[in-house]
């Protein structure tokens, strides 16, 4: 079998102040997988292990077999595709620019866009519907819209491996399930995603795996359907979840809910 | 596993431009007013001479420099050892220094930012004054002046970095305590001056193209026009670090080697203009506004258009110092004066699209 995303028994500290220590789990080709925990449990900083953004102190990190740490950035960037958190940048780049920024790995010269980067550029738009927004400046988008942009950004920059931080955090209900349908989507084309989530229902309704964060550590792996459950919940979520059937779709809710 | 659909429809692409015609023309049109003002203003000033007279006195020099004795001797110092230089320099420091700006303003991911941010100004002025106070130990003002230039940047970039990164903030921050450093010096340096060097030290630092000299022109034309090509041609990498440096990486741009890059070159230009006419102000803040309030935020579009758009500024503002009055105007207070309302203008009304 063949892991496009291998953690093999990863520390990390800022500043010797570890984070998390002995993170061990492999994402397979092709998958949906989702990396759940409360706030703080490291998962951002664990993506960032990831793009190498920063040095992990031991263990080890490899894409699609190679180790990230003697790649170059360059490489690297063909590689993994990284969706930050959504966030505002101070120049009014038209969506289409910040999408064909993704093609950057791809590029050459100065003006160097070629008839194929236009044409993922347009696919990726597509495949988010956003391309009447093509014309529009980036950061006057809301939330949710900008968040969609980074994603067809990461979408086109052609990557067999996309991480994404929290891509549902600022979208409307609508928006998160729309989301999560995309993200089946471009996994079922063959892109492995990892995607880091706060809401059980949606790692256990969307994903093929869940890797579980919490502590300084990993305290569960596997199928969503059997991982989320009311004994895990209630460890890392101070016992305040229940968890019910709805004609067979498991769903989270709070405890205390008085119906 | 069950089955998702991935059959996306994807409607036909439209062309997609992210190259427009008419970026083009602007830029070729602010080029013509650049050369145009050029030609036109060479013949302004107190001692008026026609257009003619002008072209025949720079053809005779340019293409049969034996018969430059038959010209007119005080046209052709007006024009030729004065005027055209004078010209061509206020030109290329309107250039470096929008293009610094520009370059500074994507790399600190920062719209407000200008090229004096990392201390060139302060260090600059130091070094100028020190080479006015003390002539015999510190030979040239502009050797002077650029050196200590280049090393206020350097102490705020060593200042900043920190196993192997720069965090913007930090490097802001060291700018901002390395300037007022220098600033300090400076007051030092003029409170140890006579009044004849204190007047120099002020008028250094309200800048001006007086002495300008054909030896000032072959010094900083090559350097700067060279550095803005390199930089220019490296503008779509500028767009990708504007995003913010995890970002740059994550799109496979290295964000502390182009950082470096960008900082030396941009640093450089403003350092060889700075020496050779002393601290104009505003221009490099301004000039990357105004062009991306054309052209949109890309890089690749931004630093020529903010360029050619500096070039025509310098030359109105320079042209204005020397004519308004009998005496010359340093160009400093007139670049702020013209400047600060248009900046005005932008903020109230532009506000938006500029600043998002």
């Amino acid at each position: 079998m063949i892991y496009m995303l291998r953690v093999d028994n990863l520390s990390f500290g800022y500043n010797s102040v570890p984070v998390f220590k002995g993170v061990s789990f492999r994402v397979e080709k092709g998958s949906l997988c989702g990396l759940f925990g409360p706030n703080g449990s490291g998962k951002t900083t664990l993506f960032k292990c990831c793009m190498s953004f920063l040095k992990y102190n031991s263990g080890s990190i490899s894409v699609d077999g190679c180790d990230v740490r003697k790649k170059k950035i360059g490489e690297l960037a063909k590689l993994v595709a990284y969706v930050p958190q959504e966030h505002k940048p101070p120049f009014p780049y038209l969506v289409k620019e910040v999408v064909l920024m993704g093609r950057t790995p791809h590029m050459g010269g100065i003006f160097g866009i070629s008839e194929e980067d236009r044409n993922k550029v347009w696919e990726a738009m597509e495949m988010l519907e956003i391309s009447h927004l093509a014309d529009k400046p980036y950061n006057q988008l809301s939330g949710g819209q900008r968040q969609l942009v980074l994603i067809a950004r990461a979408m086109a920059q052609d990557t067999p491996l996309m991480l994404l931080d929290e891509p549902t955090s600022a979208l409307d209900f609508c928006n998160q399930i729309r989301i999560w349908d995309i993200l089946k989507k471009i996994s079922a084309k063959g892109t492995t995603i990892l995607a880091c989530s706060h809401d059980p229902n949606h790692i256990s309704w969307f994903c093929d795996d869940v890797v579980v964060m919490y502590r300084g550590g990993l305290v569960a792996k596997g199928n969503p359907k059997s991982v989320v459950s009311e004994q895990l919940l209630s460890t890392i979520f101070n016992d305040i979840c229940s968890v019910g059937y709805m004609d067979h779709l498991m769903m989270v809710y709070p405890k205390n809910i008085q119906a | 596993m069950e089955e998702v659909s991935t059959d996306v429809k994807i409607s036909p692409r439209p062309a997609l431009d992210f190259f427009e015609t008419r970026k083009l023309c602007i830029m070729l049109f602010l080029a013509v007013v650049m050369v145009a003002g050029g030609i036109i203003t060479i013949c302004l000033g107190t001692y008026h001479v026609s257009i003619l007279e002008v072209y025949s006195i720079i053809a005779t020099h340019l293409f049969s420099p034996d018969n430059v004795d038959s010209l007119n001797k005080l046209k052709n110092t007006i024009i030729w050892t004065i005027r055209f230089p004078r010209i061509i320099m206020a030109i290329t420091v309107g250039i470096g220094l929008s293009v610094a700006g520009s370059i500074y303003q994507g790399c600190f991911h920062n719209p407000l930012v200008e090229p004096y941010i990392l201390g060139v100004s302060s260090g600059a002025a130091f070094g100028a004054a020190l080479g006015i106070v003390y002539p015999h130990i510190f030979i040239s003002i502009q050797l002077g002046a650029f050196l200590f230039a280049s090393l206020s940047v350097l102490l705020a970039y060593t200042l900043a970095r920190n196993r192997g990164q720069t965090p913007v903030v930090t490097l802001v921050l060291a700018g901002v305590i390395i300037g007022s450093i220098f600033s300090a010096c400076v007051s030092i340096m003029k409170y140890l001056s006579n009044d004849t060097q204190l007047r120099e030290i002020v008028f250094w630092m309200m800048g001006g193209f007086y002495y300008t000299t054909w030896d000032d022109v072959y010094l900083t034309v090559p350097v700067v026009l060279i550095s803005v090509a390199i930089m220019w041609f490296f503008g779509w990498k500028l767009n990708v670090l504007s995003m913010g440096d995890e970002e740059a990486r994550a799109m496979g741009v290295n964000p502390e080697v182009f950082k470096f890059i960008f900082i030396v070159l941009a640093t450089l230009v403003t350092a060889v203009c700075v020496s050779s006419v002393g601290i104009i102000a505003w221009v490099g803040l301004m000039m990357p506004h105004a062009a991306r309030l054309i052209q949109g935020p890309d890089n690749r579009f931004v630093i020529p258009t903010a360029a050619l758009m500096g070039g025509v500024y310098i030359i109105f503002c320079d042209t204005i110092a020397r004519t308004l009055t009998s005496a010359e105007i340093p160009i400093g207070i007139i670049t702020a004066i013209v400047g600060a309302p248009y900046l005005v203008y932008l903020l109230r009304s532009k506000e938006k699209e500029i600043f998002g």
